[in-house]
């Protein structure tokens, strides 16, 4: 992505398309919106060099919602659209806005390829564990047992969990935020906007009408510094009002430890986002409320080489070496004959 | 020319040949035909061809269902197709012996390798006695002759042997058709040159093969005389021996280039439209982007975001692909945006006959998607047609920014013959406009429309004339989403006249034969050549007779009308059950008749002259 900072610095309403926001009043999808206009003048790329591609499904009407180019394509297709969007022109900027229906359920293998080949784009998942467009079904987020409309008995359905996913998909970035954690959420798009490569972050999204109080756990005031973990590269897993509370190795497998009573912090697991290998990261995308506190933050950023770049310089490379090509050579290159006029 | 033509033997001349080599599919027999095929054109013959390929890739060795076959026409005049029967068969073994040997005319030439006709090979073959002894090819020119043995021979100083030895043996048959026919080595030796040039023993094994079965036929006593098949005449010019994806990818490769834009290439690999990717692949120096997707969904879905930004965006694919696409369609309509889809035909449904050829997608090609979704539909003739339909799905889609659906078949696609190299200059060049931002003040409106009613191609990097686009409908001019009534009746309307107005900037529909009379043969697609060349045999016996063959079949030239009703009989033959003579009824109220059929091979020329003469006659 190039930015250009000779541009008049934007404000977030310089985001702001002349659209309505549609969403149902009190949806967690305003407060993604809001951060994510606040961070792109942050950014500095030009509002004109920036594409946002969505899916079907509520969240994938965000780009609607901004003032750059933007495509809502078809359920489940959005991460293919942005992959030739960003192969045909490596130098815009290329989010991907998508839900746990569209990205994991009908778009599952797109989301997979666009991962593993690490485009250099952003992936944001509105996790919020229901169909909210067509109005209540369970989704493959959704718990086992969950009542919804279309389980009227409960779900008996095993659930994905995204961030298990993307590591799976050799992903380079993995993150994961909460709608109303605004402070943290604007960092953590700020974070994977600044990773080369395809950045993949969960969002845990409150859908008000069809699954309200979801990630509640996670939100209330009086709950989440017990069931959330923020982890940090660098710093040991400590979580809890009082942060008297950490996340030790034993074996292969975390618990949770109290502090003091002979175990310091040094005895904690330290978090590396950096590792190369991807078990940590893994290791901490399997732990979940109830028996953990879920982990937030950045799990994963690592470097490996990007597609579109590859695919540019394979190109840029053949036409040093062999020039750029002509018509009139390639349609003559082989065996050809002249066929004379008469005489 | 030539290091081996100086032969003993008298020579006959002949105005057209047709060969088919036929064996394992580890024969080598394409090799065989592809070898015969470039000779023959770079001698300056006319050629055509048709490679037959199993549907499996390694079927069971020596069973029916793992024959391959080539067959090529060569000829001192201008051809139109394969042919419809063989006047030489090369067969490697009795499986191929009994799956080909019917379209081997009478008194034709019989070469069979003997040391592949043992009991074990008729068991694979599922045959119960020697065809070679029950007297069933006494109607043949019958030439026995112990390939195996020879070949091993012949190698044995290069220290191949056995089974290395005998993949040689394509290049001995070849050796042995090239004698007969006249033909020149050098071509062939020069191939060997290069594509062994890694493996100088086999290269060096190939090429005294060849030579030994050059030599067989020009020293044995097994063969009195041999043919010529001179130089056709041709329109003056350089030309090369092409095929039909190769054609294509080329024609992408141009059309890319006079229009300024870069090509995207989008595709999953299925038969038997792979050969485009290949080929595009090979051609980075020309900017070419070419992405293998995860599936044709996604191949489809990067090409709609590749022609959002501006590139010359195209997906391949056949039949059971495109379905799979159809969704996608759908939103390149309603987003308006320039794409090419293309379609090489095989036989259906479902997985159907992938190696065969057919032309059973015309209607999914002009009806297969959700809602009000019309798409203008081409379809390129013959291999060498498919370089300049290619051109021509990029003018349409660019100038009507529209998705164009381009048919082709399996057929055309592996099908080769000689093509006139163009000259750069005489190709057709069109500047593709991408909007520039309002001068004025004025807003962008992405849905504004020219004389031709196309929106505008605003592209990302473009300052001022940032807009979203989607499958939702769209407000007339603005381009917001809409779900106002008049406006989705008034936006179908619009989309549908632009498409309608394709038909303004095509050539009027003409005609092969006589202006006005009793029939008239209407064609598309790979089954040009077929009714071309049926319809100039009925010609020189007299026949009031013409052939329209067409290229646009949604829209239909502006014409065609007045055209059908200028005959009293339209006959419409086509490799499926009727697609395009439904349309023709519904379109033009005509009682058009039909001539069907859906074997996996092309028209004989000899059943259409014959229905022909039945409509005539009545
Ligand atoms: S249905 Fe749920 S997710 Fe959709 S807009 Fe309403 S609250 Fe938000």
């Amino acid at each position: 992505m190039s930015s250009d900072t000779s541009l008049p610095v934007l404000k977030p309403t310089d985001f702001a398309s002349d659209q309505d926001v549609r969403w149902c009043p009190g949806c967690g999808d305003y407060s993604i919106l809001a951060q994510m206009k606040k961070v792109l003048p942050t950014i500095g790329v030009p509002r004109e060099n920036t594409v946002f591609v969505s899916g079907i499904g509520c969240s994938s009407r965000f780009p609607y919602y901004m003032n750059t180019y933007g495509i809502h394509s078809i359920h489940g297709r959005a991460p293919a659209v942005a992959t030739g969007v960003k192969c045909a022109r490596p130098d815009l900027f290329v989010w991907v806005i998508t839900g746990d229906g569209d990205a994991l359920s009908i778009g599952g293998n797109h989301l997979m390829h666009a991962i593993r080949r690490n485009l250099d784009i952003n992936i944001v998942l509105f996790n919020n564990q229901i169909y909210g467009l067509t109005k209540g079904q369970y989704s493959p987020t959704s718990p086992l047992g969950k009542v919804t409309k279309s389980t009227p008995f409960g779900s008996v359905d095993n659930p994905v969990y995204p961030i298990s996913v993307a590591i799976g998909c050799e992903a380079t970035f993995v993150a994961r935020s909460i709608d109303v954690h605004i402070k943290h959420l604007g960092n953590t798009l700020k974070r994977a906007a600044e990773h080369k490569g395809t950045a993949f972050v969960e969002v845990y999204q409150n859908c008000n009408v069809f699954n309200d109080g979801a990630f509640s756990y996670a939100t209330e005031r009086d709950t989440k510094a017990d069931t959330v973990i923020e982890i940090e590269h660098g710093k040991p897993l400590i979580f809890g009002k009082n942060r008297d509370r950490g996340i030790r190795l034993n074996g292969m497998d975390p618990e949770v430890v109290e502090l003091g009573k002979g175990i310091s912090e040094d005895d904690l697991l330290f978090h590396d986002e950096k590792s190369p290998e991807p078990s940590l990261a893994y290791l901490l995308s399997r732990m979940r409320y109830p028996e953990f506190p879920d982990p937030i933050g950045v799990f994963r950023a690592v470097e490996r080489p990007v597609y579109d770049e590859r695919m540019d310089n394979q190109i840029a490379e053949t036409i040093e070496k062999r020039g750029e090509g002509d018509l009139e050579k390639l349609f003559n290159s082989g065996d050809t004959w002249e066929v004379e006029a008469p005489v | 020319m030539s290091t081996t033509t100086n032969t003993q033997k008298p020579v006959k001349e002949l105005e057209a040949a047709t060969v088919r080599f036929c064996g394992d599919s580890g024969d080598g027999m394409q090799l065989a035909g592809t070898q015969l095929t470039n000779t023959s054109a770079l001698i300056g013959n006319d050629v055509a061809t048709f490679p037959d390929f199993p549907a499996e890739i390694r079927a069971p060795r020596g069973t029916r269902a793992g024959v391959s076959g080539f067959q090529i026409r060569f000829a001192s005049r201008e051809i139109f197709t394969p042919g419809d029967s063989v006047d030489a068969l090369v067969a490697m073994n009795p499986a191929a012996l009994v799956t080909n040997i019917s379209d081997l005319v009478d008194g034709g030439i019989l070469i069979v390798n003997k040391d592949s006709f043992i009991e074990k090979e008729f068991k694979l073959a599922a045959i119960d006695a020697n065809p070679l002894e029950d007297g069933s090819l006494s109607g043949y020119q019958l030439f026995e002759i112990e390939m195996t043995r020879l070949t091993r021979l012949a190698v044995e100083d290069t220290g191949l042997t056995g089974r290395d030895a005998d993949r040689c043996r394509n290049f001995f048959a070849m050796g042995l058709v090239f004698w007969l026919y006249n033909r020149p080595l050098d071509p062939t030796l020069r191939f060997i040159e290069s594509k062994f040039s890694s493996k100088p023993d086999v290269a060096e094994a190939n090429r005294k093969a060849l030579h030994a079965g050059y030599n067989y036929g020009e020293t044995t006593e097994a063969f009195h005389s041999h043919f010529r098949v001179d130089k056709a005449t041709l329109e003056p010019g350089r030309y090369r021996n092409m095929m039909g994806n190769q054609a294509l990818a080329w024609g992408l490769v141009t059309a890319a280039k006079q229009s300024g834009c870069n090509l995207f290439y989008g595709t999953y690999p299925i038969t038997p439209a792979s050969d485009i990717l290949h080929e595009l692949s090979r051609h980075k120096s020309f900017g070419v982007r070419t992405f293998q997707a995860e599936d044709e969904i996604a191949a489809i879905a990067a090409t709609i975001g590749a022609s959002y930004t501006g590139a010359m965006a195209v997906t391949a694919s056949s039949g059971p692909g495109i379905a799979l696409k159809g969704e996608a369609m759908g939103l390149a309509v309603m987003t308006e945006l320039p794409l090419i889809v293309v379609n090489v035909q095989r036989g259906g449904p479902s997985t159907g006959l992938p190696t065969k050829t057919e032309q059973a997608d015309l209607f999914q090609a002009i009806f297969g998607r959700n809602g009000e979704c019309p798409m203008p539909v081409i379809a390129a003739s013959s291999p060498a047609d498919c370089f300049d339909t290619a051109i021509e799905a990029w003018r349409i889609a660019t100038q009507f920014m529209v998705p164009v659906m381009l048919l082709t078949d399996g057929y055309i696609a592996n099908g080769s013959e000689p093509w006139r190299i163009p000259k750069v200059e005489d190709l057709p060049k069109f500047t593709v406009k991408y909007a520039q931002p309002p001068q004025n003040g004025d807003e962008f409106q992405a849905y504004s429309r020219d004389e031709y009613l196309a929106r505008p191609w605003a592209i990302p990097g473009t300052p001022d004339l940032m807009h979203r686009i989607g499958g939702l409908e769209k407000q007339h001019i603005t381009g917001n989403v809409s779900y106002d009534p008049e406006n989705h009746q008034k936006m179908t309307d619009i989309r549908a006249q632009k498409v309608a107005n394709v038909a303004q900037t095509i050539p009027a529909q003409e005609v092969n034969g006589v202006e006005k009379g009793k029939l008239l043969i209407l064609s598309w697609g790979g089954t040009f050549g077929s009714c071309n060349t049926a319809t100039n045999r009925l010609l020189e016996q007299g026949a009031s007779v013409a052939h329209a063959h067409l290229r646009y079949l949604f829209p239909f030239p502006p014409n065609l009308g007045e055209l059908l009703n200028r005959y009293e009989k339209v006959l419409v033959p086509e490799l499926n059950m009727g697609q395009l003579r439904a349309l023709i009824r519904s379109e033009f109220l005509i009682d058009a008749v039909g001539f069907n059929k859906v074997q996996g091979k092309p028209f004989a020329v000899s059943e259409l002259v014959e229905k022909a003469e039945n409509l005539l006659a009545n």
